[in-house]
């Protein structure tokens, strides 16, 4: 795809992003369906608004991300690597892991992810504590389910972050489920809370608003590197697509109701429809070349 | 590095490894509990550091899992960390950092990405300090594909090791030291005992003999803690005039056999000695990777010798009673040798 003219953080750039990732990932569910891909394939569709955000408040120069098991979305932002992720995805050596990482274990420049749930959190700190040693200005961001901070792992990480002030920022997305179980069933309290008690500065977004979230995510930012310590960026969103390719046992209507209030519609609400109707239309032939060219 | 040559325990070998590590490469970092002076670390293997390298020596929260990922996460970043866990035991809170993170990033992203990590820790009883303080656990940590397990004994120079693994290894290293060691001054030789030249480079298996001329009876195959155990017997078969050679590899993990066997397919009988308990063992490795090499060529199967399959008691006699010792070598080579 071409470079987007548009300045980052602008709703037509952030669009742009958006529209990648979901035209990425639903020919992923796709090439799943007719059996191209192994293994598994989570995918962010409904969640795009976070990704387009964070990503686009950051200096891509320098800053470190680190992802999760829904991570395409955060490369694409990150990279907008189309034809290597699809190449990854599939196995193939022209991947952009070589299909060593496969969907789970991405890394290119800044940008690594692991499927393990919660590990990531003291290795971003550690990152933080390397680009801090190295007075490098680079924040790391980190990139997390509500699931996943039932993990320990996050609370020994917000410890050792706030107390020697890393310039880590941990962006959750809240969906409201880890895999088939709803937050109600595995986590007490108010998730969002978790690391204020660590003095950590907790912003909190509707995550499907992509403007809102580049705002925040922008503020959050700025906030860490200057040196005031780690921060966590909170974002509500919805998971549109299965956990991953398959079954799927949430409430149909939930569902439903959910696409109306997707961030992809959020954001086409603001802008001119033909805009919108040619980034979806170049993404959709990117895409369907690049998948071409593979088969 | 140069090697360090001044004589000197187990303990200050290790102590200035360390300093010649930081001193000579600025992206070094020490991380651990309670590391600070006057302090200094738990066994004081990390004294002097924080005093001379206040920026690179950081004190931690009680997070062995953390401070491991915090490992990872500076290596990946351009820095050399070390991770000191304060007692052997507590490794099991570092496991899925080094299983699932640490030794994955090197190679799961289709090119190898540089984690240079050390994790060093303590290991071993023979110091009262009971079932959860005393342990030999190692072997869970031994098989990890990408992870170098190193343990050296007395009769390496252990803080050339250390210092080597600091700044020449590009992936996670776990260092086993033994706290039984910690006093003994670095062996050289004695009387009745010659250690045979090492071939260059400081994690070279190297070999202690009780003769001069001729070959050996019986091969001692250990690590770490029981080195001292294996060069009693060896004085003890001495003046019994039984030949023994006592074979010391400081990388338990993954396993070069070649050393192992050369100096075993001269005896055609060995023995396999660590502190951990029996089952599942170290040995039982050296033991497989022997027959192998030397399939036909041995007079006796290769005999594991283990601490007892049971937690270590707290009590002088419950713990000398549990693990391994001299006598059980010593027992088991007269066995053999029958
Ligand atoms: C340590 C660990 N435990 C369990 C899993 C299996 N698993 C993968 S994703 C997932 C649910 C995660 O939920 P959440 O953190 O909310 O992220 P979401 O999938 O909703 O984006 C589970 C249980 C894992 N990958 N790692
Ligand atoms: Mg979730």
């Amino acid at each position: 795809m071409q470079k987007a003219l548009t300045p980052r953080g602008s709703l037509r750039a952030m669009y742009e992003t958006m529209a990648l990732i979901r035209a990425v990932e639903t020919s992923l569910l796709d090439l799943f369906g007719k059996g191209k891909l192994r293994g598994t394939v989570h995918t962010g569709i409904g969640q795009e608004a976070i990704a387009a955000g964070v990503v686009a408040a950051l200096d891509l120069d320098r800053d470190v991300i680190c992802s999760n098991h829904r991570g395409h979305g955060h490369y694409l932002a990150y990279c907008g690597d189309a034809k290597g992720l699809i190449a990854e995805i599939m196995g193939r050596p022209d991947g952009v892991c070589k299909g060593v990482g496969g969907s789970q274990h991405l890394h290119k420049k800044n940008f690594y992810s692991n499927g393990i749930l919660g590990g990531m959190a003291p290795v971003s700190v550690g990152m933080a504590m390397g680009e801090k040693t190295k007075r490098s200005g680079a924040i790391v961001v980190q990139f997390a389910g509500d699931g996943a901070l039932a993990e320990g792992a996050f609370y020994e990480a917000f410890n050792m972050a706030a107390l020697w002030k890393l310039p880590y920022m941990l962006v959750v997305e809240d969906n409201g489920y880890a895999q088939s179980t709803p937050k109600a069933l595995e986590q007490s309290g108010t998730l969002a809370d978790r690391a204020k008690p660590f003095g950590i500065r907790v912003m909190e977004v509707d995550g499907n608003d992509a403007e809102a979230v580049h705002e925040a995510a922008e503020t959050l930012s700025d906030h860490i590197r200057s040196g005031a310590g780690p921060g966590v960026l909170y974002c509500s969103t919805y998971r549109l697509a299965p956990h991953s390719k398959g079954d799927d046992i949430r409430d149909k209507t939930e569902i439903a109701d959910a696409w109306t209030r997707e961030p992809i519609v959020r954001a086409r609400a603001k802008l001119p429809l033909e805009f919108c109707d040619a980034v979806d239309q170049a993404v959709a032939t990117h895409v369907r070349d690049i998948i071409e060219a593979l088969a | 590095m140069t090697p360090d040559t001044t004589p000197s325990t187990y303990l200050q070998s290790l102590n200035r490894g360390l300093h010649a590590a930081m001193a000579a490469d600025e992206a070094v970092h020490f991380a651990g509990e309670d590391v600070l002076d006057p302090y200094g670390g738990a066994f004081k293997v990390s004294a002097g550091l924080s005093t001379r390298f206040p920026d690179r020596v950081h004190t931690t929260p009680i997070s062995e899992g953390a401070i491991t990922g915090l490992a990872s996460g500076m290596a990946l970043r351009g820095l050399k960390p070390v991770v000191e866990i304060m007692f052997g035991d507590f490794l099991t809170l570092t496991f899925d950092q080094i299983l699932n993170h640490a030794v994955k990033f090197g190679a799961m992203y289709g090119t190898e990405v540089p984690v240079p990590m050390v994790i060093r820790t303590p290991m071993g009883g023979r110091r009262g300090y009971g079932p959860t303080h005393s342990q030999s656990i190692e072997k869970h940590f031994c098989g990890i594909p990408g992870l170098k397990v190193i343990s050296p004994s007395h009769v390496h120079a252990a803080g050339d090791l250390l210092g080597a693994a600091i700044a020449s290894e590009t992936q996670p290293v776990l260092f086993i030291e033994y706290k039984s060691l910690y006093p003994l001054p670095l062996f050289t030789g004695s009387e009745l005992l010659n250690v045979a030249p090492a071939p260059t480079g400081s994690y070279a298996t190297r070999i202690v003999r009780n003769f001069e001329t001729g070959e050996p009876d019986a091969v001692l195959i250990g690590y770490g803690g029981v080195a001292p155990l294996m060069l009693e017997v060896a004085e003890r078969l001495a003046e019994e005039e039984i030949n023994v050679s006592v074979v010391l590899p400081a990388v338990i993990s993954p396993l070069d056999i070649a050393p192992i066997a050369q100096e075993v397919a001269c005896a055609r009988r060995a023995l396999v000695v660590e502190e951990g308990v029996a089952g599942f063992d170290w040995g039982a490795e050296v033991a497989a990777r022997l027959h192998e090499t030397l399939f036909g060529k041995l007079d006796r199967p290769v005999r594991r010798l283990a601490s007892k399959p049971q937690i270590i008691p707290t009590s002088k006699d419950g713990e000398a009673g549990t693990l391994i010792s001299a006598d059980d070598i010593e027992a088991a080579v007269y066995e053999e040798l029958a």
